[in-house]
């Protein structure tokens, strides 16, 4: 690592890149081997070793305290008093310093504002003037992009320029390779927790892939065009509030038809969550109707809704997918453990269950030294496959998969985009949700882009990735305004909605 | 390990590339399996550990008693606390501690002493709770039946009966997420519906004993599904619900004694009456050894929970709820409805517990006492059986064991029955803090550490 590069750090998932960030930032510690900084070994016992060695760390989970302003949380853990005193907090003078921060490396963020009224993005940018008001040489990325729209990665892109130009190291964690190639001065490919690679920015995507996974992965989905049936699933004027007990879904339509794959974009939060965890009757409705396959299903019990035929991959899968604890065959059937051929009365059909796992697991590829084994102890592509493989081993009408792919490496994804694709192509109607653009356009019929809990636009996947990173964003030109499905009314509401936030 | 070149040293790779040659080494190796894998399982398990929220305490807490070796954790846990028993006898015994005042210049006094207190205390208790030579070899030249050499055996199987049902109503609810600190109100009012029905009831024989079981199983389960319900219902937490409805049992049994028609009419204190023979569960060796059929049933018990728990469909959703609520809630399992399940049924068991309490051979009336502290030693006994219903039952035996034995202890040695209950505690805390254990005898960890240091250096 030299002086003002921006060094890339690539890999699939669990290939090790942030255990090898922790270790760097002294989260871990290292079972053999060295850290070498300037020549000197470094012993690091904990993250304020390595902020006093220079090292700074921006997290994937960004660690602030909600509740607490931007000062006060890049005060945090380096507190300035009054005079010296513990106990007497120097606000002013740190304010101070982060306006300074701030104002030196173009990063504007309002000292002031509560950090959960704050967009990602901005959120991200906290993290950055908390490790630059450390002094740090060396600033750790792990993952930025994952969680900002296409305009925020491209400001993220720019801040880290003017970092690199004043002479700040940045090591840059990713596996999405576009940004990579933009950014990096330096790329070094991380397998399995051993370097395999080092590679120029100037190294075509496919070559970075194929040093990521091994071999070489097609990177664009191969399919036929599709062609949609009837409708199967029918939203109409859904309203959902989230957790917080704030809108979240405010007057949707959506129809998804058999036989096609409707991808829905948008940023995270704009709804996306509440209006599957509806139609799959985890979350109540308060206004509006889910219609499948001509039967109103909302207020549904969730088991009805998977019973009437609606498989369902969850966007979190170690929270909503799976049970860790359980082996790979019981998450196999989690979600059909009381139904024939798996029970009978009270009794599990245990026989029954571990035949059907061992089917499932050689059609799905899932890479397991056995169906008894806890599915946490697989990888993360893995054990999305064992969800993949429960919820399509029925036979379903609407198929909904949410971030299917996430956190998932690339020779995984190709494997699920490919079922996803066989499941439209038997008729399946299909309803893809997912922050990954690149995935919603590969796999997409029609593109539907949500914006604060409605859809702002419906396009198809050949439209240009600006305009959708526009519609993302909530503005809708003229084009877009003409291809949206839903109804003038619905548009004219939008502005309107915006004001009451 | 060659010193890496400072010019091309970039901290980021260097790691790694150390990662990389240390495992290499060890590829040579026949212990290379052993020596990697934890090092590939936490490589490949932090990431996810970053992604996910953090677990609940109660979830944390299973891990944590499950990762321990659980044979060797809980071996050592019991020397331990034999070690620390051992102690706490000396000192409490005034006699031997004086002793203590001249061991410099007599240490063979203190010795001496130390050891005839700890040993004859220690061999009070087996001989108590399993084997007594002296009554074996009476009954081989005849000065005493068989039943004084199974009088020990009688006795451990009289106070397991109980703590297994009450092991297993916690144990339960615990792998389905829930504390149920409620054992003991559970048991009280099982202990009291069945003592009700024992006395109150005129029934033929057989037929008695059956209602008078199911009554103190009902009483439970009432007392559980009350926690349940609001759980489901309103979101109380199980811990502060089953904690008040501990105390409300408790007064619930003293007040109902002194009551007309309950209390035992010939007596002024606070005891009801007797349960009619009719509805006593049977003794299996004769009359003059304790041990009832309660201990059948409490076999029984255990093996149809771990049917439940390992082979049903409600097992398997209890299982999923206890893990994973959020990940069972999107598989179309309702969670409020397994809540109120779980509970009723750890009730139904810490009931049956009471149950054995009346119905049994330790008492056959109702006083305020009359459970013990079946329903709180239920608790201990679920950790020391790692919450795994076979486990449970043994556990039960080893603290019924201490009890029986801590009896012969007390009138023998005269080490008073509280250090039984010390005993029983230390071995939970042990148990609980398997790395406290785990550095006192310097198990794997600091092994396997030293182990891959020389493999390292040697190759």
């Amino acid at each position: 690592m030299e002086p003002g590069e921006i060094h890339a750090l690539l890999g699939e998932n669990g290939a090790g890149k942030s255990t090898l960030m922790n270790v760097l930032y002294g989260l871990y510690q290292p079972d053999e081997g060295e850290i070498l900084v300037d020549g000197e070994p470094l012993k690091l016992r904990g993250p304020s070793d390595a902020i006093s060695a220079g090292i700074g760390m921006v997290h994937q989970h960004f660690m602030l305290v909600p509740v607490f302003t931007v000062t006060e949380n890049i005060m945090l853990g380096a507190e300035r008093t009054r005079g010296g005193l513990a106990g007497f907090l120097d606000r002013r003078r740190a304010r101070r310093e982060v306006v300074e921060v701030s104002e030196r490396y173009g990063l504007r963020v309002d000292p002031d504002a509560v950090i959960e009224d704050l967009p990602v993005g901005i959120q991200q940018r906290v993290e950055i003037v908390k490790a630059l008001t450390r002094d740090v040489d060396l600033l750790i990325l792990d993952e930025p992009t994952a969680v900002l729209t296409p305009q925020e990665t491209e400001e993220l892109l720019t801040v880290m320029r003017s970092l690199k130009a004043a002479g700040k190291s940045i090591v840059f964690i990713t596996h999405k390779l576009g940004e990579v190639k933009a950014i990096a001065d330096r790329i070094t490919v991380i397998r399995r927790g051993k370097t395999v690679g080092t590679a120029s920015p100037e190294a075509s995507r496919d070559e970075l892939a194929a040093l990521m996974v091994g071999r070489n992965v097609r990177l664009t989905v191969e399919k036929a065009a599709a062609k949609p049936g009837k409708p199967v699933l029918e939203v109409a004027g859904l309203v959902v509030d989230d957790d917080r007990q704030i809108r979240a879904v405010d007057g949707m339509d959506l129809t998804v038809h058999a036989g096609e794959v409707l991808g829905v974009a948008g940023v995270q939060g704009n709804g996306q969550t509440e209006l599957i965890e509806a139609i799959m009757g985890l979350r109540p409705t308060l206004a509006g109707s889910v219609t499948l396959d001509g039967e109103q299903i909302d207020g549904w019990s969730t088991k009805r809704v998977l019973r009437a035929g609606v498989g369902y991959v969850p966007e979190d899968r170690s929270v909503d997918g799976l049970v860790k604890e359980f082996s790979v065959a019981e998450n196999l059937v989690l979600d059909i453990y009381d139904r024939p051929p798996f029970a009978g009365g009270l009794a599990l059909k245990r026989d029954a269950i571990a035949a059907s796992a061992k089917e499932r697991i050689e059609q799905f590829d899932v890479r397991t030294s056995s169906a008894a084994m806890p599915v946490g102890t697989l990888s993360g592509g893995n054990q999305q496959k064992v969800i993949v493989a429960r919820e399509l081993s029925r036979p379903l009408k609407l198929f909904i998969a949410a971030q299917p792919t996430r956190g998932v490496d690339v020779g995984s994804i190709e494997f699920i985009h490919s079922q996803v694709i066989h499941e439209r192509d038997i008729g399946t109607a299909v309803l893809l949700v997912s922050s990954e653009l690149d995935e919603v356009l590969g796999l997409a019929d029609r593109v539907a882009v949500m914006y604060r809990g409605r859809i702002i636009g419906i396009v198809g996947p050949d439209t240009p990735r600006e305009e959708i990173g526009l519609l993302m964003a909530g503005i809708t030109p003229e084009a877009a305004t003409e291809q949206a499905e839903a109804r003038p009314a619905t548009d004219g509401d939008a502005p309107t909605s915006e004001e009451e936030e | 390990m060659s010193s890496p070149n400072p010019q091309s040293g970039s901290p980021d790779k260097e790691p790694a590339s150390e990662a990389q040659a240390a495992q290499e080494s060890l590829d040579n190796t026949e212990r290379a399996e052993d020596a990697t894998t934890p090092q590939a399982g936490s490589a490949t398990a932090t990431p996810g550990d970053a992604a996910e929220p953090k677990p609940s305490l109660g979830r944390l807490f299973v891990a944590n008693l499950w990762a321990a070796n659980t044979v060797t954790v809980t071996v050592l846990s019991l020397v331990l606390a034999i070690v620390v028993g051992a102690i706490l006898m000396i000192i409490s015994d005034p006699e031997v501690l004086s002793t203590y005042s001249y061991i410099t210049a007599r240490p063979s006094d203190a010795l001496n002493a130390s050891w005839t207190l700890v040993s004859e205390a220690y061999a009070n208790l087996f001989k108590g709770s399993v084997f007594d030579p002296e009554a074996f070899s009476g009954w081989l030249n005849g000065s005493n039946g068989w039943q004084a050499v199974l009088a020990p055996i009688s006795e451990t199987l009289t106070y397991t009966a109980p703590l297994v049902f009450t092991g297993l109503s916690v144990a339960l609810a615990f792998r389905g997420g829930l504390f149920n600190i409620g054992g003991q109100g559970q048991a009280t009012v099982g202990v009291v519906l069945a003592a009700l029905a024992g006395f109150a009831l005129p029934l033929p024989p057989g037929l008695h004993l059956l209602v008078a079981v199911l009554a103190g199983a009902l009483g439970g389960a009432i007392w559980g599904f009350i926690p349940g319900i609001l759980k489901a219902r309103t979101g109380a937490h199980e811990v502060i619900i089953t904690i008040m409805l501990n105390y409300i049992g408790t007064y619930l049994l003293t007040w109902l004694i002194v009551q007309n028609g309950v209390q035992d009419p010939n007596r002024t204190d606070a005891i009801s009456k007797a349960v009619d023979p009719s509805a006593q569960l049977p003794r299996l060796l004769g009359d003059n050894l304790r041990v009832h059929a309660g201990i059948l049933l409490a076999v029984l018990a255990t093996w149809a929970v771990a049917w439940l728990l390992n082979r049903s469909t409600l097992g398997f959703e209890l299982r999923a709820v206890g893990a994973n609520p959020d990940a069972a809630r999107t598989a179309g399992i309702s969670v409020a409805r397994t809540f109120v399940l779980i509970m009723v049924f750890a009730g139904l068991l810490a009931g049956l517990g009471g149950a054995n309490m009346v119905l049994g051979s330790t008492a056959s009336a109702l006083t305020p006492l009359v459970v013990a502290q079946i329903g709180f030693d239920g608790i201990l006994v679920a950790l020391l059986g790692r919450l795994k219903p076979w486990g449970v039952a043994l556990a039960a035996l080893l603290f019924g064991a201490l009890q029986a034995g801590g009896n012969r202890m007390q009138s023998y040695s005269g080490i008073s029955l509280e250090l039984v209950t010390v005993l029983q505690a230390l071995i939970v805390i042990f148990i609980a803090a398997p790395a406290l254990v785990k550095a006192i005898f310097q198990l794997r960890a600091a092994r396997a550490a030293r182990l891959q240091t020389s493999l390292a250096k040697g190759w």
